[in-house]
């Protein structure tokens, strides 16, 4: 295998010949920036979003140093988080490597606030960060605004005082209790954070002011409710009556755990229940980001691609600043082969920006095969349909509905089933005419959070015995979880304050059964 | 569209992630002090100056999720296909790893994991290597009844000592008060100036009643008057002066003076020396932790003593007999002459194989006692030897009996020994 092929860079053509004639002058010519210079860069590129349509919040652009990089990088692009020593982890790891120079620091942050907030690096060079406007301020930004995910999930204007409302309440608890104790919560509760999502119904949007309105009246509410379920001495009931016997709390299976155990555990204080609720609140936050990060970036990446390029054909800037920019963009979309060393999975930026530049192309030009394969978008106007792929779709759908076959033979897309009862790999499909819809079919489920994530539901709480929880997981495809599901029922344990099961559940037969605390050693 | 706003954060502290990396320090600093006494066991002790690179097993880190294990049936795409073709097969490799699958994938099933490694600064390493060490009677140092003091200005007084008079600004109260006290005269006078200028110009009255002279004679007695008043104020009074006021603010003892006495003698081998060297080093480091200031004093001695510089006090080699008492009386003198215990902490290290003349062991002994002792916050003995005590030890073990707070002893085997036995040489003494 040689190396040197692996990092050869894909050559990108722009997008359209530049025919305009060339007739102002660039911005600069030089590579360091100023204040100045990067306001006339916005000014600039926010002309040409506008010409292009891109629809943005209000852009707040802010300067920063590296170690303020890895400061950001760490508390997972939150401007403002709460204290927790994995943050402590995240940033110890970010500027060892940093410092080593084993990896550079993005060039860019950018948060889905309204106004749109994106840190800039101080240490780019000035065409970078022209690059990290258009790509995060331009791109990111009109995503953020546009994308149904987005306006449904989270609310861009609420969320800083919110991040600023949490951060408060859990140093007011750490005073109160103890830092270990609102460790143990929110250890437990990052656990849980990927199950603390709502998916089908809507969250009511998050604001900081409400919820202190709210806080104290749901405290004491909330102690009121628990103890009105718990309260109740069960009654002899009829052992013959089966309904009783086959009644479940919740009755239908619940996929919010966090939710179900801030309602519902029996021990935590009110304060505990706040916390788990602040956490919940995060995951349902991010849980959209999570849904399209293809997408997300594909779009960003198209967009700075495309404005740069608008730019340079009105003059605005030199060859040498388009030089730097395409190496740096080639580096970001570069898709190491799945036999190299580099290969770490599919490269989202890679991806979106595939099919995006392929979903403009379709438009414009379209062949034969296109109009074949997407009747109705084969020719019509670019913007609009880029426009509505962007807005009403997440990577799942995304992928199922626009990657074209051009763009599976261009990356040379194959799967491969590994199936555990098999002696070998299979090869299940490849970028062929039979293998096209199969392939398209197969990429598109592995960006299903379902499918990704094991699916975890609260199936029973034993009211009138132990008190005990049970969860079940619905095994998909014999896939089994990993080692670690143990340490995660511990903290489920140490939030619902006693015994937790779960079942693993194969064609309605429980396969596996973890519990916590694990059961009794013979004597 | 002009909607955006560009701001410097350069200058926002950046600090941001103190507080959670102090977080994370503090989660695993059972496993950070582990790692800190392995390192100073190990590495060379000239090493001890900077931070550590301390390692954590991944697992022990680990935010536990839900996520799917290895089995079942998988099928993923890859990009970058060469010759396959839709239903081809191929081989698993017998350890089970993915094939043609990146680091990535299999650092996800625990296997193959790196330690989670990062660095403490110098700062914390030593925090962490002194943890919960104190210098016993350290207490009696402490600030309120400490027995050095520094004067600092404090404004100006009406009461003082002439050698702190502050010439100006007494006189330019004297100044303020003289032109305060004559004001209403000197106008006056002005006034009658003013009235005797125009009686001279203007002519005179006929009548004599009115007479020009008359006025006139007046108005220059009633001036001449008023001029002896306004002379009479004083120049200067007592009033007037001002001194310069000082306060005694105790000062707290900074600075520490460490002796480290050492026997050269020629049964004193090189691993014995660097078994000392240790020890003392580990000490300099601890009151380099406690004090601004620290002055080190190497004394080496067989028969006689002489104060070296550190190169000389570890590397060169003596041969002869030993008189401890030789050191301790190099000591005393040095004391007496540069380092008055007003002003010093004083510290000393001593290390020995024990060998002494047995004639000579009382002698220190009564000079620990009687002269040394009082003066010293602490001093420590070490003896390197894995064999029988001497004459020196018993001595000494009878200091330790009647001064248990200010005398330690102890005996080391090897160089693994150190760390525990500075440890317990220091020791928070329970008050």
């Amino acid at each position: 295998m040689n190396e040197h092929d692996d990092r050869t860079p894909r050559v990108d053509s722009p997008p359209e010949p530049s025919k305009a004639v060339k007739a102002r002058e660039p911005i600069s010519t030089g590579s360091e920036w100023t204040f100045d210079l990067i306001q006339r860069y916005d000014e600039e590129i926010a002309k040409c979003a506008a010409e292009l349509g891109l629809d943005t919040y209000p852009n707040q652009v802010e300067v920063i140093s590296a170690e303020q990089m890895m400061d950001a990088y760490s508390s997972v692009g939150m401007p403002v988080g709460y204290n927790h020593w994995s943050f402590g982890k995240q940033f110890l790891n970010t500027s060892k490597g940093y410092q080593r120079g084993q990896m550079g620091l993005a060039y860019e942050i950018v948060i889905n606030s309204d106004p749109c907030i994106a840190y800039l690096m101080e240490e780019n060079t000035l065409p970078m960060q022209a690059l990290v406007i258009a790509h995060a301020c331009y791109g990111h930004n009109s995503f953020f605004k546009g994308n149904y995910l987005f306006r449904t999930w989270t609310d861009a204007s609420a969320i800083i005082d919110y991040l600023v409302f949490a951060r408060h309440y859990i140093a007011e608890c750490e005073e109160r209790h103890g830092v270990d104790a609102v460790e143990e919560v929110l250890d437990s509760c990052h656990a849980l954070m990927n199950y603390g999502v709502d998916r089908y119904k809507r969250p009511s949007p998050i604001s900081a002011g409400e919820e202190k309105l709210r806080q104290t009246e749901r405290e004491e509410y909330q102690q009121r409710r628990i103890n009105d379920l718990w309260r109740t001495i069960p009654l002899p009931t009829d052992d013959s009556d089966p309904e009783s016997k086959k009644k479940r709390f919740p009755e239908e299976p619940q996929e919010n755990i966090l939710y179900f155990i801030e309602k519902n555990a029996p021990l935590l204080e009110t304060w505990q229940r706040e916390i788990i609720r602040i956490v919940r609140k995060l995951g349902q936050y991010f849980y959209p980001q999570r849904q399209t990060q293809v997408m997300n970036e594909g779009w960003a990446t198209f967009w700075h691609y495309t404005l740069i390029h608008a730019l340079y054909d009105k003059g605005l800037v030199t060859d040498g600043f388009m030089l730097e920019l395409l190496a740096s963009h080639t580096a970001v979309v570069y898709q190491p082969p799945f036999n190299s060393r580099y290969y770490s999975g599919i490269n989202p930026y890679t991806l979106g920006f595939a099919i995006f530049t392929d979903l403009r192309r379709l438009c414009e030009q379209p062949t034969d095969e296109d109009h074949e394969w997407f009747p109705d978008i084969a020719g019509s106007d670019w913007r609009e349909t880029l426009h509505f792929a962007m807005k009403n779709f997440k990577d799942e759908s995304f992928i199922q509905q626009f990657l074209s076959p051009k763009v599976m033979r261009d990356l040379k897309l194959f799967a491969i089933e590994n199936d555990d009862k098999e002696d070998a790999y299979l090869v299940t499909a490849i970028h062929d005419e039979t293998g096209y819809r199969t392939l398209r079919e197969k990429l598109a489920r592995q960006y299903n959070l379902s499918s990704r994530e094991p699916d975890i539901q609260v199936w029973n709480v034993d009211l009138r015995g132990d008190r005990s929880l049970t969860l079940r997981h619905i095994v998909n495809e014999r896939r089994p979880l990993a080692d670690d599901s143990e340490e995660v029922l511990r903290h489920i344990h140490r939030l619902w304050g006693f015994d937790v099961h779960l079942q693993s559940v194969s064609d309605g037969k429980v396969v596996t059964k973890y519990q916590c605390p694990s059961a009794a050693p013979k004597t | 569209m002009g909607s955006t706003h560009i701001i410097d954060r350069r200058l926002n502290g950046k600090n941001k992630s103190a507080v959670n990396r102090e977080r994370f320090l503090r989660r695993y600093r059972h496993h950070i002090k582990k790692a800190v006494a392995e390192a100073v066991k190990k590495r060379s002790i000239t090493d001890v100056e900077h931070g550590e690179s301390v390692s954590i097993p991944n697992r022990d880190i680990q935010e536990p999720i839900f996520h799917h294990g290895q089995g079942g049936r998988q099928e993923v795409v890859h990009p970058g296909n060469q010759e396959f073709l839709a239903g081809d097969t191929l081989p698993k490799p017998p350890d089970g790893g993915g094939q043609g699958q990146g680091n990535g994938q299999a650092s996800q099933d625990g296997e193959g994991m790196d330690d989670f490694a990062f660095q403490i600064t110098q700062e914390e390493f030593l925090n962490f290597l002194f943890d919960d060490l104190a210098l016993p009677n350290l207490v009696r140092k402490r600030l309120k009844d400490t027995e050095s003091f520094k004067y600092v200005r404090s404004g100006f007084s009406t009461q003082g000592v002439p050698a702190k008079l502050d010439v100006i600004r007494s006189l330019r109260g004297a100044h303020a008060r003289r032109l305060g006290l004559s004001g209403a005269r000197r106008h006056k006078i002005r006034e009658l100036e003013e009235q005797l200028a125009a009686l001279r110009i203007a002519p005179d009255d006929l009548d004599a009643a009115f007479s020009h002279a008359d006025q006139i004679q007046v108005l220059e007695e009633e001036i001449a008057r008023l001029k002896t008043n306004v002379k009479h104020i004083p120049f200067i009074d007592e009033i007037d002066l001002r001194y310069r006021q000082h306060l005694k603010q105790p000062q707290p003892a900074t600075s520490a003076v460490m002796f480290c006495l050492m026997d050269v003698s020629g049964s004193m081998t090189q691993t014995h020396k660097d078994i000392a060297k240790r020890f003392f080093i580990l000490l300099y480091l601890f009151l380099q932790k406690n004090y601004k200031k620290i002055d080190v004093v190497f004394i080496r001695h067989h028969t006689s003593a002489k104060e070296v510089n550190e190169e000389e006090f570890f590397y060169s080699r003596e041969t002869g007999g030993t008189i401890v008492s030789s050191a301790l009386n190099l000591m005393q003198k040095i004391i007496d002459s540069r380092y008055s215990p007003a002003e010093w902490n004083i510290y000393a290290a001593q290390a020995s194989d024990g060998d002494n003349w047995n004639d000579d062991s009382p002698v220190c002994s009564k000079l620990l006692t009687e002269r040394l002792l009082p003066l010293v916050q602490y001093y420590a003995y070490i003896e390197i030897t894995p064999q029988n005590h001497q004459m020196l030890w018993y001595e000494y073990e009878k200091i330790l009996a009647r001064f248990p707070h200010a005398f330690a002893m102890q005996q080391i085997a090897d160089a693994s020994d150190i760390y525990p036995v500075f440890r317990r040489l220091f020791e928070r003494k329970a008050a």
